[in-house]
């Protein structure tokens, strides 16, 4: 790995990380409910792309499987927690 | 001198950075929260799309043949990310008509 390529992915990530936390930040603050799992989607989202980073960062096949998972959990429960603010029930 | 394959790595990398940050801003900046949901799409689209091209890019260039599995994240994220949405959206609206808060104004019906 040359350095330009290391430098470019730590950079990324930096960028990733200062975007998690401004997002934290709409989490914590709300103002409603659905601005809080809003957020809490995007961090999931942002987590996928990190953890495809670091597949490029370590050269593994290893990661996909991670963010693939990671795609999958975030769509349950956004799903799960957006379903419970419109009824109050999950299923 | 890196490889010409390695410079289009990390111009993707940073591209899909950048855009993840401004998706992040306006996830902070805009004003409603129906304003605020179309932020969010620009990391789940195209951020997804540049850093999956940068690692089909990487993982291509290592002599093992073509390596195009990244996509099956692709395909995921573009059937989940929209469901997600329209519940959320919905939830929202729902919501707003029961605290009887401003609804946003209906589409207009072109003729």
């Amino acid at each position: 790995m040359s350095d330009l390529l290391s430098l470019a992915i730590t950079t990324t990530l930096v960028l990733y990380a200062l975007a998690m936390v401004i997002a934290l930040a709409r989490l914590f603050r709300g103002p409603s409910a659905q601005d809080r799992v809003l957020a809490m989607d995007f961090i999931y989202v942002v987590g996928m792309l990190v953890m495809l980073a670091l597949a490029i960062r370590y050269d593994s096949e290893m990661y996909f499987e991670g963010a693939l998972l990671m795609v999958l959990f975030g769509f349950v429960s956004s799903v799960a927690l957006a379903k419970f603010l419109l009824r109050g029930e999950v299923i | 001198m890196p490889a010409l394959s390695e410079i289009l790595v990390a111009a993707l990398l940073l591209a899909s950075g950048v855009i993840v940050l401004v998706a992040a801003l306006g996830l902070w900046r805009l004003p409603d929260f129906f304003l605020r949901m179309h932020a969010p799409a620009l990391a789940s689209t195209l951020a997804a799309w540049l850093i999956t091209f940068a690692s089909i890019i990487h993982f291509s260039t290592r002599g093992a043949g073509l390596a195009l599995h990244v996509w099956l994240i692709i395909i995921v994220l573009s059937i989940t990310a929209p469901v997600t949405t329209i519940v959320l959206a919905r939830a929202a609206l729902f919501r707003r008509r029961q605290a009887g808060d401003p609804l946003p104004p209906p589409m207009q019906s072109r003729s």
